[in-house]
This record gives structure tokens, C-alpha cells and sequence, in this order.
């Protein structure tokens, strides 16, 4: 059987979540097509930082709109998604990486960006008392914090559900085709038809772009988290390094998450991924070097979600330059999970208005024209 | 003291020095594979044949026979050459082989060829309402108290719950002269028709006889309550009373300072689960087994599951399993090696079960609690909790960890996995197989931020230390 919709969305994670609640508030009936469940996998086993700080300069347009809709993110999908904003500082390790968090920052003033702030070594014991000596300052974001991934990514999934999109659960999206004007997908023995395809299939995105003609270089991560047992509360602020792969995060209850951004070996045609110990070891050093009140933690849990980074770390976000009607939305390269919120608004305005106020322009699948592709998974 | 492992690769890493990874260890080693056999405990003999070499208790008539059967198997694994580390604390493993091993508040990595978990088997939740009073304790945990320092109950105390271990945990509290108020047994009377069809094969097993004797022996002493169809634990800050109801609908209390819970064994699935072994719901059991192939063999290529975690057999059957399990270690080692069918042996020894199965299969309001009563310990869930999280979408274990955090404390699912899983098939109509269970992640037991901070940094590093 043949069901008409107005656009399919490929991928239950964050971003086509977002872009089918957004497209649901613009009036049109999209389905939303996830092979797993919504947040099986980055969006829903990410660290949940909600950060504007230490963003390429291309995507913080992006970051900023975001960063509205989190603020009223209880508004958007009627669930606060355990978001806390207690702000986001990078700690310089040196008296070098301070210099060169300062050439950053009054680079962003001169763009205009007054988000991120140079901070001395007072004001980063002030907002992280626990942080080794040694420290000479930093760049803080007060806006930033962080939110609960999974519940996160189920509100949007739920409010879309609520306000009309068709969420399609379980099994692929096969078979993707266009015909004349229209996209069809197959799920089972469904057929989906709509004008507007969104390829919003993180890992697995690369894959529908290059069979449309679009390769790009993108490769398949899994970055790395572990969380500790309770320990008494010490830190307000989600901490990441200039330097070195750490970041980090203290729940309410007491409960420190440890990531960075060191990758575990995807296996990603079985939906799994191998810890690499070794590296994680590393993350637990370096905590340990700042931190001397987390030496005694025990670690409870590690694992890694499966996602596409792209060669030069920034997403592929707007309409195909090949084909009417296909929009790309991934490559998010282990960082976007902030951006979800602010990336399904504006997905929904580049396809109900064909254009938006956001400039994303540096995000264009155009931009790897005339460049040889790298590994392509 | 014990030491870490000498080699950094071996032939042969078996995980769990019970009725299984002895059987294995001493086949292994004995035909001459580089045999490593990690265990968490102090001494070799796993929970069925806890403390063997080292229990205070020596009058023989007071633990049985089949406690001290254990004695040869962990000598012959003890005089195989087989390098036996205790109190290491393996805390992962992945599908390379590769396994993180915990000894002596340091960590290594080795590599095997062939891994043999045998990590046995954990007692099935019982969560009634008041399970997590001080003074409500597992029979399981009783035991461990009896045969390894001879501790017994001494206050008013009641045992409550059903099956093979109950009775021998019973008769072993009162020929230690503990005390014991009263039995209460939660057998659903149904489930004596149910097994019927299989009893033939049950009273040709080697366990007939004994656990008749055993049931005798206990009656003889102890009052028991059967049929019990509901039961509460209460107390102000610790248990002081216990409360049921009869098969004839009658609803008692009994005083008591301990009561002692048990409705069976399942699995201990977490290190195999947290490999990626494939598990599928069984049916007859009510738990999670591994899909395995006659000698063991999981779906990861070499590693093979052996004794009750390849799905509850009991204790000879675990010897079996172990020997099968490395049977085929040294078949895929040595392609000439000649090596002894033990599948007779291993099928006379699960004989019965079905009977046991059937007769003791809990009933659902023993494993599908409802209202305020506590389903995660860690987080302290209720039944309702899940059951609101259902409601706004949380579609099986691993979404209701995002509303909840059930399964994400310090046991890893261990107390309320089973249950979350039933609870939620229940509540949204499908099987269990459906629903699935928590996706386990390593490290399978918590281990120390400073002792992974002091992970020797590289292969090389680790080579060196472990060579050092």
C-alpha cells in the first residue's frame, strides 16, 4: 500500500525528530522512519552537553538559534528533558593554550559572537573550585549546560507523534527511489510517498547520500563515555579541556559522566561497538591529574553510540545540489546533539519557505565538490 | 596474596571456578592448553561448593554429599598445571577475547584463543511488597554465611519461597542447629498438575531421592505453610513481621526478625550479555539463556558458555557442560586431539529438569510485583514508576533507563532486570523476547577510577608489566 505524506524523514535521532515536530508545526503530515527505535543510538547514549562554547565558527549560527529552544525547551515538547544550564567552561591547561583561548575569543568578538567569555584563573575556581592549580584560566559559555539525551530525543519523537507526524519504528527505510517528483520509501510491505526526503540517518546517512550522487567523505565513530558511582557533589558546570580529549559532567545525583571524544571500534551492521580500554584509561588519567577528589570513584558503566563525522568535523545541513527535494541533515561529528533542537527548525523553514534567517551557509553538501572523497562507510 | 596473570595470551581463559570452570579448567590444562582460570572468590568451588577447601564446617552429614563431591573436581583442577588466580575480578570482555581482569587492586588485559564463561547462576528477584526491609535477606546469601563461617540464623526467622535450593538451604540451617519458624512455600498448586507429564523422567534422576529426603527431613522439624499465594514483608526501619495468604484465602501473620527469600536460580548473564552473546527469553525457565550449540559454543566464535549460565542444569550438569566446553577448546586447539563424547552423560544429568522447571516456576505475582512495591533497589523504582514510564512511551528496558535509570546502578540490573523486563511485556501486551532486556556494558563489576588511570598505557606497556 502507497501512503502520501508530505515529507519522509530518514533516522529517529535527534535531527529527524526535531525536523518532523517542526515540520508538524508548520502544518504538514511528515513520517518519520527510524530502524531501531528514536535515540537507539548517538542521540540517545551521547553525553547531553548542550554547548554553544569551542563551536567551528561555521555552525554557531546554528548553535545560538539552538540555544533558544532549549531555553524554552519545556515550551517546544511539554518535558524540561532534565536540561540544566549551568554553564560550559573550557579549561586551559597552560599558560599557551590560555593564549590561544584568547585569540579565539576576540576573533568571535570581532564575528560579532559574544557567547564564549575569556576567563583568568580566579573566575575558573570560582565556577570549578575543584580544578587543579596548575590551571591558568579558561573560556566559559554561562548559557550552555546540559539535558538528558535519551528523554530528550523521546520528547521530540513523542510531540511529533502528538501534533501529527506517523513515526515508523523497527524496520528500514529500503528501496529509496524517486519518481518523477516524488520520494519513495518502502518499510516492510509500506510504500511512502512524499516531495521532500530528509536524509537525517547519521551513521547511516552517508550511505543514501552516495547512492544519489552526493559522496562525501564521512566516516562511522562511536566516541567513548563512562560514568562513575555517586560522589558528593563538586562541580556545577560541564568541564572540557583545551588540550587534551576530556569531558565532564556531574549529575544531580552525584554521578560524574567522563567523555572527550575518544572513539571505540564501530560495528556498525551489527548495531555494536568494542570499547577501547586503552583509551578510556587515558580519559581516567587525565581525570584524576585535575580532579584529585575523583580518584577514589569506581567506574560503573562505559559504552560508545554509533555516528558519522565528517573529514572536516562540521555537519552536511541543507537541500541536496543534485536532486529537488532532498535535504541533508547529519554528519553532526560527535557534537550534535545541541544543535537538534535548532537544525529541525530551520530544516522546516528551508523546506515549507525554501529559505531561512539562519545563516548556515558554510554547511552545504557543496562545499566537498571537486574534492576527492576519503573513506566512505 | 594473589598474583596478576604470568602470560598476556593464553590457549584457554576460563571465567568462574564452580562445578563448571573446574571440570574445564582440569580437562584443559590436562591436555596440555595454556589454561588461565580467574575466579572472584578466596577459594575455588563457586556458590554450590562455596569455601570447599577452607569451610568451617567439616562434619560431612551436615553440608551432603554433593558438597563434598566438589573436593575431587577442585583437586584435579588444582594438579592440572592450570594457572588458577582467585579473588580476580574480570570486568570485561569483548568479542576480540580480549578480558580486563581485576587482581589485587590492579588491572591487565590478556588475550585468549578460547574463552569459557562459567559464571553460573544468581537468584531469580523476588520483589514483595517490604523485600528491601533491613532483616529480609536471600536464601543465597544465607548459605554463603553457613558454608563459609558457619553463621546461622538464631532469631525468629521464616523462609519463604520455593524450590530445589530452599529445602537444601533449610535442612542445612536446622543440622547446624539454626533456627527456623516456619517454611512458607509459594509452589502454585497448579503447577504439581503441570509437571506431572515430565515427573517419569524426574524420578529416574539423581535428583529424586535426595530432594525427597530432604523435604522429610525438613517437615520433620519445621512447620510449612503451602500454597501461599501472597506475601509482605513488614516493619518500622527493619522487618518485624511477615504476612500471607493461604491456599484457602486466608490471610495470616507471623513475627519474625529475618525472612530468608528464594524462588530460584537464572542465569548470571552479565558478562556474556556485555560481550554481545546472543540471549533469547526462555520460556519454561522465565529468564534470559544464551543461544548455544551442543558443546556450549556461543554466537561470538570461541567463546563458549558452561554450567548454569548456559541455562540452569544444576551442579552436575555443570561438570558436563565444563568438560563439553573444553572438549571442544582442545578439538579447535589441536584438530587430532581425541577427545570423549560426554553428551550421555550430560543428557543423564539434566534429567528431570523439565520436571523441576515446570513444578517451580514461580508465580506471576512472585516475579510481576505491582503498586508501591520496589522493582529497582538502586534507584528504588516502584512497579507503578515503570508503568508511568510506559505510559509516555518508554517501550522496553533500555527507554525506561532514560525516565528512570533502573538497571544503571551499582547491580547493573542484576535485582530488577528480569522483573523490568516481565513488568513491561505485561503492560504492553507482547513477549519478553519482544521487549528484550538491558543492553549491558562493561565493566561488568565496578573497577576503581585510579586503577584504570593505571592501566599499563600501551600493548607493549602491558607486555612489559605483565612480563615484569
Amino acid at each position: 500500500m502507497t501512503v502520501r505524506k508530505d515529507a519522509i524523514i530518514v533516522g529517529g535521532g535527534i535531527h529527524g525528530c526535531s525536523t518532523a515536530l517542526h515540520l508538524c508545526l508548520a502544518g504538514l503530515k511528515p513520517v518519520l522512519i527510524e530502524k531501531d527505535y528514536a535515540g537507539r543510538h548517538a542521540s540517545g547514549v551521547n553525553a547531553g552537553g548542550v554547548r554553544q562554547l569551542a563551536r567551528d565558527v561555521a555552525e554557531i549560527p546554528l548553535s545560538i538559534r539552538s540555544m533558544g529552544l532549549w531555553e524554552r525547551i519545556g515550551e517546544l515538547v511539554d518535558d524540561d528533558c532534565g536540561f540544566e544550564s549551568y554553564g560550559q567552561v573550557l579549561v586551559a591547561e597552560t599558560e599557551a593554550e590560555l593564549d590561544a583561548c584568547r585569540v579565539r575569543v576576540t576573533d568571535l568578538n570581532e564575528r560579532g559572537f559574544t557567547h564564549e567569555e575569556l576567563i583568568d584563573g580566579a573566575e575558573l575556581r570560582r565556577l570549578v573550585p575543584a580544578v587543579a592549580e596548575s590551571c591558568p584560566g579558561g573560556v566559559v559559555s554561562r548559557r550552555d549546560g546540559a539535558a538528558q539525551p535519551a528523554r530528550t530525543t523521546t520528547a521530540f519523537r513523542r510531540k511529533a507523534e502528538q501534533l501529527g507526524a506517523t513515526i515508523r519504528e523497527g524496520m528500514p527505510a529500503t528501496n529509496i527511489r524517486k519518481d518523477g517528483k516524488l520520494w519513495l520509501v518502502d518499510v516492510g510491505t509500506d510504500t511512502f510517498a512524499a516531495p521532500v526526503l530528509v536524509n537525517a540517518a547519521g551513521a547511516w546517512a552517508g550511505r543514501v547520500a552516495d547512492q544519489f550522487g552526493e559522496t562525501v567523505p564521512v566516516e562511522t565513530i562511536a566516541p567513548m563515555l563512562m560514568i562513575t558511582s555517586p560522589v558528593a557533589h563538586f562541580i556545577d558546570p560541564v568541564v572540557i579541556l583545551r588540550g587534551r580529549k576530556l569531558s565532564f559532567k556531574q549529575f544531580p545525583n552525584g554521578t560524574v559522566l567522563i567523555g572527550g571524544g575518544h572513539l571505540a571500534i564501530p560495528d556498525q551492521d551489527r548495531n555494536e561497538t568494542v570499547l577501547d580500554w586503552r583509551k578510556l584509561s587515558e580519559s581516567a588519567r587525565t581525570v584524576a591529574e585535575l580532579f584529585e577528589v575523583m580518584r577514589s570513584a569506581t567506574i560503573m558503566r562505559a559504552w560508545a553510540g554509533i555516528e558519522a563525522r565528517m573529514r572536516d568535523d562540521i555537519p552536511v545541513f541543507g537541500p541536496s545540489a543534485v536532486h529537488d527535494g532532498l535535504y541533508h541533515q547529519f554528519g553532526f561529528s560527535a557534537h550534535g546533539f545541541q544543535l537538534g533542537p535548532g537544525a529541525g527548525a530551520v530544516m522546516a523553514e528551508l523546506i515549507v519557505h525554501g529559505g531561512t534567517q539562519t545563516r548556515i551557509t558554510g554547511l552545504s553538501i557543496t562545499r566537498f565538490q571537486n574534492s576527492p572523497p576519503s573513506s566512505t562507510t | 596474596m594473589s598474583a596478576a596473570p604470568k602470560r598476556d595470551q593464553y590457549d584457554v581463559v576460563i571465567i568462574g571456578a564452580g562445578p563448571a570452570g573446574l571440570a574445564a579448567t582440569a580437562d584443559a590444562a590436562g591436555a596440555g592448553l595454556s589454561t588461565l582460570l580467574l575466579d572472584e572468590n578466596a577459594g575455588p568451588g563457586g556458590q554450590v561448593w562455596r569455601a570447599i577447601n577452607s569451610t568451617p564446617v567439616k562434619e560431612e552429614a551436615l553440608l551432603g554429599t554433593d558438597y563434598w563431591s566438589g573436593a575431587e573436581i577442585a583437586k584435579a583442577a588444582r594438579d592440572s598445571g592450570a594457572e588458577i588466580i582467585h579473588r580476580a575480578t574480570v570486568w570485561s570482555l569483548d568479542r576480540n577475547l580480549e578480558i580486563g581482569v581485576s587482581v589485587g587492586g590492579g588491572s591487565a588485559f590478556i588475550k585468549a584463543r578460547r574463552v569459557i564463561i562459567a559464571t553460573g547462576a544468581q537468584e531469580r528477584p523476588f520483589p514483595i511488597p517490604g523485600w528491601t526491609l533491613p532483616g529480609v535477606m536471600t536464601a543465597g546469601a544465607a548459605q554463603t554465611m553457613l558454608k563459609s563461617s558457619g553463621l546461622v540464623p538464631d532469631c525468629p526467622t521464616v523462609i519463604a519461597g520455593q524450590g530445589p535450593l530452599l529445602w537444601l538451604l533449610a535442612a542445612q540451617i536446622l543440622r547446624l542447629g539454626g533456627r527456623i519458624d516456619r517454611v512458607l512455600d509459594t509452589t502454585p498448586r497448579a503447577n504439581y498438575m503441570a509437571a506431572l507429564p515430565h515427573a517419569f523422567g524426574f524420578v529416574t534422576s539423581p535428583y529424586f531421592m535426595k530432594g525427597l529426603a530432604m523435604m522429610r527431613e525438613v517437615r520433620a522439624k519445621v512447620p510449612v505453610t503451602g500454597g501461599v499465594t501472597e506475601l509482605a514483608a513488614a516493619g518500622n526501619g527493619k522487618l518485624d513481621a511477615v504476612s500471607y495468604v493461604t491456599a484457602g484465602g486466608k490471610r495470616e501473620t507471623l513475627s519474625a526478625e529475618l525472612l530468608l527469600l528464594h524462588q530460584g536460580v537464572v542465569p548470571n548473564v552479565n558478562l556474556a550479555m556485555a560481550a554481545g552473546v546472543e540471549h533469547r527469553w526462555n520460556e519454561l525457565q522465565l529468564c534470559w539463556t544464551p543461544v548455544l550449540d551442543a558443546l556450549g559454543n556461543s554466537s561470538i566464535p570461541g567463546i563458549a558458555i558452561a554450567g548454569d549460565g548456559a541455562g540452569i542444569g544444576g551442579a552436575q550438569a555443570a561438570v558436563w557442560r565444563g568438560r563439553a566446553a573444553a572438549g571442544s577448546a582442545i578439538k579447535a586447539s589441536r584438530s587430532n586431539a581425541k577427545v570423549s563424547d560426554v553428551s550421555a552423560q550430560l543428557r543423564r544429568a539434566e534429567r528431570g529438569r523439565a520436571f523441576l522447571d515446570t513444578l517451580f516456576q514461580p508465580a506471576k505475582q512472585f516475579r510481576i510485583p505491582q503498586g508501591d512495591t520496589i522493582v529497582c533497589r538502586c534507584e528504588e523504582i516502584t512497579a507503578k514508576d515503570v508503568l508511568d514510564s510506559v505510559a509516555i512511551g518508554a517501550t522496553g528496558p533500555n527507554q525506561l533507563k532514560a525516565y528512570r535509570r533502573t538497571g544503571m546502578g551499582p547491580c547493573q540490573g542484576r535485582l530488577c532486570g528480569l522483573t523490568v523486563t516481565e513488568l513491561m511485556a505485561e503492560a504492553r501486551g507482547k513477549s519478553p523476547q519482544e521487549i528484550g532486556y538491558y543492553r549491558l556494558r562493561a565493566p561488568v563489576k565496578p573497577i576503581m577510577l585510579s586503577e584504570l588511570a593505571n592501566l599499563p598505557k600501551t600493548e607493549e606497556a602491558t607486555k612489559a608489566v605483565v612480563r615484569g
